[in-house]
């Protein structure tokens, strides 16, 4: 004779220390395992892409900044590199080495959110810490160069707001002499203490077929075993000048495509980022950035899809222009919104403590999501 | 049975190289700094509160439309063609009295894409970031230097100069 | 010989009895656990490369009175589906049983709150009066998230009482003796006269018992670690999963007793592996007092070594919850069962052998 249990409604309500932001994550339970989890989102909808119909082109980019806001340079580099080519304008070298450098530094600065908060979800307090330690350095390099630590409004259509700073080359090699100890330091305290691997190896295993047919994209699908980066299978900007590797996961601890190898890729991500930004600041040739910046930004009837590899996936922007000096339509295809979907198919059969753990290996960002 | 010790090792063995990393920075000094008493200096192209210098505001009406979030209000009159006004710091002859020129710092993003399109470079960004108020209407910072009966006395002038004008212009036209 | 001093004070039994028993309470633990929530801020900020509470005091030294001030001036809310007697019984049973346990410790020679033989068995008789705290506290508040961390707790308490009880039992196979005063007046003379290094007597025994003995320091020390519900086996407290567990919906001062509670609780079982294998309140080096010629001086010194090593364990709690991430209920529980009971029976049996030699 079978007992008749009840599946239990839980609220991990808009509210939680770890959902990242408003994120409303109903779960069905079935004494601690789980068997549904449905995603409720818009709790940060601020209707950017109905403002983008009455912004004209360059004041659309402080808006952009603040989608996803922990990775600001992308955003705003996706939008540039649409407006430029729907302009047909090309800029100066110094430019597309400068966004390169910028670009890559916040792809840094966001992965160390990501593992530090990852961590801090997990129970590990101190690496939370020392992560936020290191990126209040790299925030300082962008606040010398344009005045702003998190929203930049530095990516201009058709080149930057300010060329470099006098000490900006000498403080980004003092800042990489300094991180490389301190990643090696990040990964003896969490990477491979055997309590977290214990807690992220074999949870929350997402397969090669499913990430695809989901359009999983960004470390999530590396994660799953396919080498796929669009700074090297769709190379925008200058990045096939620069000599680096793409790490994939391979279930080195577990099973591949579980949580420990989603956080690992973003661990090696930023090892490559920073050869990326090494070899930049040697190459770095002279110009002058703000040259190439038309008066007049009226770019000719048409449309077109551009998209940068962000760090938490593929940011892309669908801009349609009908010859006005504002855009007619701007959609954003939001890499957190997609990589959301997997939640309900990673989570079943795990226990509650594992949501927590899978959410943090998707690392979403709420401005993202909703927009 | 060798997972089993092997299991035991290595939990050992991470713990204690963790512990070891925890307690060298134990002996490290912090990175805190006291804010109220000590406070950083900031960079030169940091981007807090605007400031705008009225003596050299022409009224152009530019940053406000370069606004992404249209916190600036620009009201201005024309003058009259025998006042003068001054001149800018770089020579050029104003011609427009700015009535009122408010900023709303509620609203502003503080992007600095209004910085950029001034001709005259009179509006730029401070570094001061310590302005809260209680009430938010006081956050509406006014910096036209006109009194309010000097600006309706403006825009009475304006209007009986071009009443005049009219009025010449019928004239002229009806002795044609 | 301070029970003597309160008899000869007090002229009644009961009542110097009742007075010896209250001491530790209100000259130690109350000022330590004032101490303790400053030094586990101060331990944590220094760790994390920034400085703990700084503003209240010099160098934030008041910060903990500030706290209790804000906790005792808060309202008390009862909810009304809350089960009001269990509700308001829970914080008191589990300050009770952490408190009730610092009666057999002996602080120094000539101090020791109740002279009974059963010292050992009576702290693990009555630090099971936190398990039925804990389980009213989460039945008690009417909640899901705290029913669910309350049922935890008290399976992680009670998985973990066995391995304790394995360690205490070869010691004291090994000794003779329950008591935890005639324990540390075992271990005198210097530091290799302890029992983590095999035992005053210099025979081959000490020396065969010294892995073993590491072996069951380690073990005790996890097990009393996931009793008090510390990192990593703080899934009842879990911030970022449950927001607080049993203890969410208490507020005002009986958080405070759960609060207070769980740093008494850190320092007893400190305190007790002290004892066993560390030596109690002896010194590791002699006593100035012996060199002084001063006799009244030793039983200052002792008890200085005693805070010394009770607070040098507390520390090294500290520093474990700093470093390492939490545990799943379910590793947890194997953990425990699969790991360190297995481990601890093999070695009450080795110890029991080695002592018959």
């Amino acid at each position: 004779m079978s007992i008749k249990t009840e599946e239990m409604v839980l609220n991990m309500g808009p509210q939680h220390p770890s959902t990242h932001g408003v994120l409303r994550l109903e779960l069905t339970l079935d004494g601690e395992i789980i068997t549904k989890v449905v995603p409720h989102i818009g709790y940060l909808h601020r209707c950017f892409e109905k403002h983008c119909e009455v912004m004209t082109y360059p004041q659309v980019i402080p808006y952009t900044d603040r989608m996803d806001y922990l990775a600001a340079m992308g955003n705003e580099l996706g939008y540039v590199i649409g407006v430029e080519k729907l302009l047909g304008i090309q800029v100066p070298e110094r430019v597309e080495y400068i966004r390169v450098i910028m670009a890559e530094l916040q792809r840094i600065a966001s992965h160390l959110v990501a593992i530090g908060t990852y961590g801090a979800d997990i129970g590990a307090f101190t690496p939370f810490l020392y992560c936020f330690r290191d990126r209040e350095r790299i925030l300082n390099l962008f606040e010398i160069t344009c005045g702003a630590r998190l929203l930049y409004n530095y990516i201009w259509i058709g080149g930057l707001s300010h060329d470099l700073h006098p000490d900006f080359v000498r403080l980004t090699k003092e800042f990489i002499r300094e991180f490389k100890p301190n990643l090696k330091e990040l990964n003896n305290l969490l990477t491979f203490n055997k309590i977290f691997i214990d807690r992220t190896a074999n949870v929350g295993i997402l397969p090669l077929e499913t990430a695809i047919n989901f359009g999983i994209t960004g470390p999530m699908l590396r994660a799953s075993g396919l080498k796929w980066d669009l700074r090297k299978d769709d190379t925008y900007s200058v990045y096939d000048k620069f000599d680096f590797e793409i790490p994939v996961g391979s279930g080195k601890m577990g099973t591949v495509g579980d949580s420990w190898d989603r956080y690992y890729v973003r661990v090696l991500e930023m090892e490559e980022s920073i050869k990326i930004i090494e070899q930049a600041i040697a190459q770095l040739p002279d110009g002058d950035v703000t040259s190439a910046i038309p008066k007049k930004i009226k770019p000719p009837v048409g449309h077109i899809y551009s998209r940068v590899e962000n760090p938490r996936g593929e940011l892309g922007y669908f801009i349609v222009s009908d010859g006005s000096t504002s855009p007619f339509r701007v959609k954003v295809r939001a890499p957190s919104f997609v990589n959301l979907q997997i939640m309900d198919e990673l989570c079943r059969g795990h226990l509650v403590a594992d949501v927590i753990a899978i959410l943090g290996s998707v690392d979403i960002v709420l401005g993202e999501v909703d927009r | 049975m060798k997972e089993y010790f092997n299991n035991i090792f290595t939990a050992l063995l991470t713990i204690f190289v963790g512990m070891k990393v925890t307690l060298r920075h134990l002996f490290t000094p912090s990175v805190t700094i006291q804010y109220p008493d000590v406070k950083i200096l900031l960079p030169e192209r940091e981007r807090n509160r605007l400031y705008v210098n009225m003596d050299d505001c022409i009224g152009c009406d530019q940053c406000a439309r370069a606004c992404p979030v249209n916190c600036i209000e620009i009201e201005t009159v024309k003058s009259l063609p025998g006042e003068d006004l001054g001149k800018t710091s770089n020579g050029k002859k104003k011609a427009l009295w700015v009535t009122k020129f408010t900023i709303d710092f509620a609203k502003c993003c503080y992007c600095q894409l209004c910085v950029f399109p001034c001709p005259t470079e009179c509006i730029y960004m401070t570094d001061v970031y310590e302005f809260s108020e209680y009430d938010r209407n006081n956050l509406i910072y006014n910096f036209a230097t006109l009194t309010e009966e000097q600006r309706l006395e403006k825009i009475e002038n304006f209007r009986k100069f071009s009443e005049e004008k009219e009025k010449q212009k019928s004239q002229a036209q009806k002795s044609e | 010989m301070i029970y003597d001093f309160l008899y000869n004070l007090t002229g009644s039994s009961v009542l110097a009895g009742f007075l010896i028993a209250l001491l530790p309470l209100f000259a130690f633990i109350l000022p330590f656990a004032l101490f303790a929530v400053l030094l586990e801020r101060k331990v944590a900020g220094h760790i994390q490369d920034r400085l703990g509470p700084m503003r209240v005091g010099y160098h934030g030294i008041l910060q903990t009175i500030a706290d209790i001030i804000k906790l005792v001036q808060k309202e008390d809310i009862i909810a009304k589906e809350n089960d009001k007697l269990f509700f308001n019984i829970a914080p008191v049973l589990t300050f009770v049983g952490s408190y009730a346990a610092f009666a057999v410790i002996p602080f120094s020679s000539i101090f020791l709150g109740a002279k009974i033989d059963l010292g050992i068995f009576y702290i693990i008789a009555v630090t099971g009066l936190v398990v039925a705290g804990i389980l009213m506290a989460g039945w008690a508040s009417n909640n899901k998230y705290s029913l669910l961390g309350a049922m935890r707790s008290a399976a992680q308490i009670i998985s973990y009482e066995i391995p304790t009880i394995l360690v205490v039992l070869s010691i004291v196979m090994m000794t003779g003796t329950m008591s935890l005063f005639d324990l540390s007046e075992n271990q005198t003379g210097y530091f290799w006269n302890w029992y983590i290094l095999g035992g005053p007597s210099m025979s081959l025994q000490k020396f065969l018992l010294i892995p073993f003995m590491l072996i069951g320091f380690l073990i005790i020390y996890i097990s009393t670690l996931a009793e008090v519900n510390r990192t990593p086996f703080d899934i009842p407290e879990a911030e970022s999963e449950l927001v607080s567990g049993y203890h969410t919906e208490y507020s005002g001062m009986k958080f405070a007793m759960f609060f207070l509670a769980e740093y008494a609780n850190m320092f007893a079982v400190s305190a007790i592996v002290a004892t066993m294998f560390f030596g109690g309140y002896q010194s590791p080096f002699g006593y100035l007092g012996n060199s002084l010629n001063m006799s009244w001086l030793i039983p200052l010194e002792q008890f200085f070594w005693f805070i010394f090593k009770g607070i040098f364990f507390v520390f090294v709690q500290m520093w474990l919850r700093w470093t390492l991430p939490r545990l799943r209920v379910d590793q947890l529980m194997a953990a425990s069962w699969k790991y360190l009971i297995p481990i601890a029976f093999v070695n009450l049996l080795i110890i029991g052998f080695i002592t018959l030699i």
